[in-house]
């Protein structure tokens, strides 16, 4: 007969050491076993779906999770395809990935970097997500960016605009799809030189955070570049409602432009203040006084109402494209939810197909194989015309959509029309620019 | 001097919705000693007031055209607002445009049963509770019906015009002499500036002139021995709630125009608002309205250029500033009353 001794020191000894198994991060302990951080190995495969569920944007995330729950259905064969049928790499079957079927997990980003964070390191711990997108923010892209960097995940962004993103923050497990600053600038400038000549005032309201700077800086430069002249930039607080204090001063300035570096409820709440002051009906310095957006969304739009008639910005993406990408997408999309998609579920739909396809070509979910698979790829059949997914800092190189709010829209999703389709060549530039270094690809292992 | 004349104009709006809703805050917590933070959420209550009139007035059947399209390439539907049916395109179209104005008529009473019922099923409960309870449940209040709005309503802004006839604005500068287009005004908020005269009036009038008004002062200075004269003291200081969550209301339809409603937008301005009663001393009327619109001049002077360049930031801090420096030399606001909020 044997006994068995349990003394109070021993279960203690023995809760310590139990507890602090435990409490080391599966992050950490996974890789003891796997070649890389969540590597599946059942069945299924867990993706992680990033978006603003709460918060300002929160509009832009609920548009991002339908992409994304279209992408999973397209990527395991439901549906009728969308843009697979498109998209110039073939290696997506409809039969998940890497045969295994794709499962998602979602997080909720609350435009707070904090939060994004925490939700992102929830789903690589406990969900076993191996690859983290989406978001709406480029403060929420940086942080969650480098978050996956240290987890050993890919990090495939979703609506990000700063040049910071595959700028100085840029990291090698992230990788961005949505244009930047620099290129709404390198696009719109010819355009408004065009319509509103060389010879122009512009004053600049921005939003007081990272997006807002970058983009002040591409759009001055670019019309500075033209023969514009700056006659004052403001920065506005990001929780400002009522900008008529800002936008009083300007016709006393003798700005002829005003340029709202501004995005979401800033932008709808700027703009219908401009407009409220009566500047569009305006004539400074012998010219009719012209407003300036250089970021447009469709659901932005559709919160100034009809007070983005007439004005110019730039666009990642447009459902009324004419090409078959983005005919089979809208198709898809407006199908299963009565209604088009916007550009940020346009770029998370995408990314979240070229993350699939790069598994696919590479023929592992190694974080550094699909990086690897992904670094100088070229594609087409997406929406967006050939593109490129620059090596140098994961930044996609395409066209980029010159808009104008449309005079007479049709219905509550018709509100912006095309007025140019930049060619990549206009708007490509050094990847050392914006400095800031990929470093070496991180697989958790 | 056009500039400021200019940046003066611009602080009166925003003084008045401050005025409003301090006013409000005031009421209530004058009569019922509750600190209420959830009297931003009333405000942007009202402000929605004026979405969902616009959206019932704009309740549609779909027609059919058949010679444009849909963005599938189906034959596109079209709505056509049932007001058209029933008075005729042109008079519909216009009802639709005044649908903000004509929204006051149906957010008074939203309002006042929004006020009433939060008064008597929540608010009613923390009278003796300790204030930092009557804080925490107003706000958690707040949030929850900022929570409802943003499910019904979405996250971004409602755009919500003004009538055509007010949109754009007026060369205030040339009237009175000064260079064109140097002091320009936007029509509605002349509109704004004017109907929170009027609301500010009507409600000093109401207390000061009416039996009912009376009643409810003298509950507000010594309410035991109003009790005491076998008045129904706390029927009234319900009513009381209910107008001071209509003040709230208007304040918020008028408003739309001004800033595109989003749930939001309560909490933005609760924060000052609370800080205007402050200033202007807790429990007093003249002094929440006269702190209103101190301070929101204020906050339009420190958003001038000019200021910015030489502190920036200060509009962001000038009305605490002014706060602590109230506090410091006149510890009960600019118009306080002995023995309010220190015992």
């Amino acid at each position: 007969m044997s006994k068995t001794d349990v003394s109070r020191r021993g279960v203690l000894k023995t809760s310590a050491v139990a507890g602090a198994g435990l409490a080391v991060p599966t992050i950490f302990t996974a890789q003891s076993a796997a070649a890389f951080t969540n590597e599946p190995t059942g069945s299924s495969v867990t993706l992680g779906f990033n978006v603003p569920q709460t918060g300002p944007y929160a509009d832009e995330g609920a548009d991002e999770l339908r992409a994304y729950e279209l992408a999973v259905e397209h990527l395991n064969g439901g549906g009728d395809g969308g843009m697979m049928n498109t998209f110039s790499s073939k290696a997506l079957q409809g039969n998940g990935i890497l045969g295994k079927k794709v499962e998602y997990v979602t997080g909720d980003t609350q435009t707070k970097s904090d939060a994004a964070r925490a939700s992102a390191k929830s789903m690589i711990e406990k969900d076993g997500a191996v690859m983290i997108t989406g978001g709406s923010s480029s403060g929420v892209a940086v942080a969650v960016q480098a978050l996956c960097q240290e987890a050993g995940v890919i990090f495939m962004a979703g609506l990000t605009h700063s040049n910071d993103t595959t700028g100085k923050d840029k990291k090698a497990n992230g990788f961005r799809h949505f244009f930047n600053s620099y290129m709404s600038g390198a696009a719109l400038a010819p355009i408004l030189a065009a319509n509103y000549g060389n010879d122009r005032k512009a004053y600049h309201l921005t939003a007081d955070y990272n997006w807002g700077y970058t983009t002040e800086e591409a759009v001055r430069n670019s019309t500075e570049a033209l023969g514009w002249d700056t006659v004052a930039a403001v920065k506005t607080p990001l929780t400002q409602t009522d900008f008529s204090s800002y936008i009083a001063p300007v016709l006393q300035s003798g700005a002829d432009v005003l340029v709202l570096n501004h995005y979401g409820g800033n932008m709808v709440n700027s703009l219908t203040n401009a407009v409220q002051f009566g500047l569009r009906d305006k004539e400074v310095n012998g010219k009719n006084f012209e407003i300036v957006v250089p970021l447009y969304s469709r659901l932005m739009a559709r919160g100034a109402g009809a007070n983005v008639k007439g004005i110019f910005g730039s666009t990642n993406w447009h459902w009324s494209l004419p090409d078959a990408g983005t005919q089979a997408f809208v198709k898809s999309f407006g199908t299963k939810y009565g209604f088009p998609p916007s550009q940020a579920a346009h770029t998370c739909y995408v990314q979240a197909l070229l993350y699939a396809d790069a598994v696919e070509r590479a023929g592992s979910f190694n974080p550094c194989a699909v990086g690897e698979a992904l670094e100088g790829f070229q594609f087409d059949g997406m929406g967006n015309g050939p593109t490129l997914y620059r090596a140098a800092d994961h930044q996609c190189f395409k066209d980029v959509l010159v808009v104008k709010g449309k005079e007479n829209p049709t219905s509550e999703f018709d509100l912006l029309e095309i007025v140019e389709i930049t060619p990549v060549s206009q708007v490509t530039y050094d990847a050392s620019i914006f400095g800031g270094e990929l470093g070496a690809c991180n697989p958790g292992a | 001097m056009d500039a400021l004349l200019l940046q003066f104009l611009n602080g009166l709006d925003k003084g008045s919705a401050y005025a409003l809703i301090a006013l409000g805050l005031t009421l209530i917590f004058g009569t019922l000693g509750v600190v209420n933070f959830a009297h931003g959420a009333l405000f942007m209550i009202g402000a929605f007031c004026a979405v969902t009139l616009n959206r019932i007035l704009t309740l549609s059947h779909e027609v059919i055209d058949e010679t444009r399209t849909d963005f599938l390439g189906n034959p596109l539907k079209v709505d056509v607002p049932y007001v058209y049916d029933i008075f005729g395109e042109a008079t519909g179209a216009a009802i639709i445009d005044w649908s903000v104005p004509l929204a006051i008529l149906f957010a008074i009473p939203v309002m006042i049963g929004v006020g009433v019922a939060m008064e008597r099923g929540l608010i009613r409960h923390f009278y003796k509770r300790p204030h930092a309870d009557q804080i925490l449940v107003t706000f958690g209040l707040a949030i929850v019906l900022q929570e409802i709005i943003k499910y019904y309503y979405g996250a971004n802004p409602i755009p919500t015009p003004a009538p055509a006839a007010f949109t754009g604005s007026f060369d205030f500068g040339a009237m009175i002499g000064f260079e064109p287009n140097t002091i320009i005004y936007p029509y509605w908020r002349l509109v704004y500036f004017c109907f929170a005269a009027v609301i500010i009036g009507a409600v000093f009038a109401f207390l000061q002139f009416t039996t009912f008004g009376m009643v409810v002062r003298a509950g507000m200075a010594d309410r035991e021995t109003v009790g005491l004269l076998g008045i129904d003291i706390d029927r009234r200081f319900t009513i009381m709630f209910g107008m001071a969550a209509a003040v709230a209301g208007l304040a918020g339809v008028m408003y739309a125009p001004i800033t595109s409603p989003n749930y939001h937008m309560g909490m933005d301005f609760l924060v000052l608002s609370f800080v205007v009663v402050v200033v202007g001393g807790m429990g007093s009327l003249p002094g929440a309205v006269l702190a209103g619109f101190l301070l929101g001049i204020l906050e339009s002077f420190a958003s001038m250029r000019e200021v910015l360049e030489i502190v920036p930031g200060l509009n962001q801090i000038i009305i605490y500033l002014v706060a602590i420096v109230i506090l410091l030399t006149r510890p009960r606001g600019l118009m306080g009353r002995k023995g309010v909020m220190e015992e």
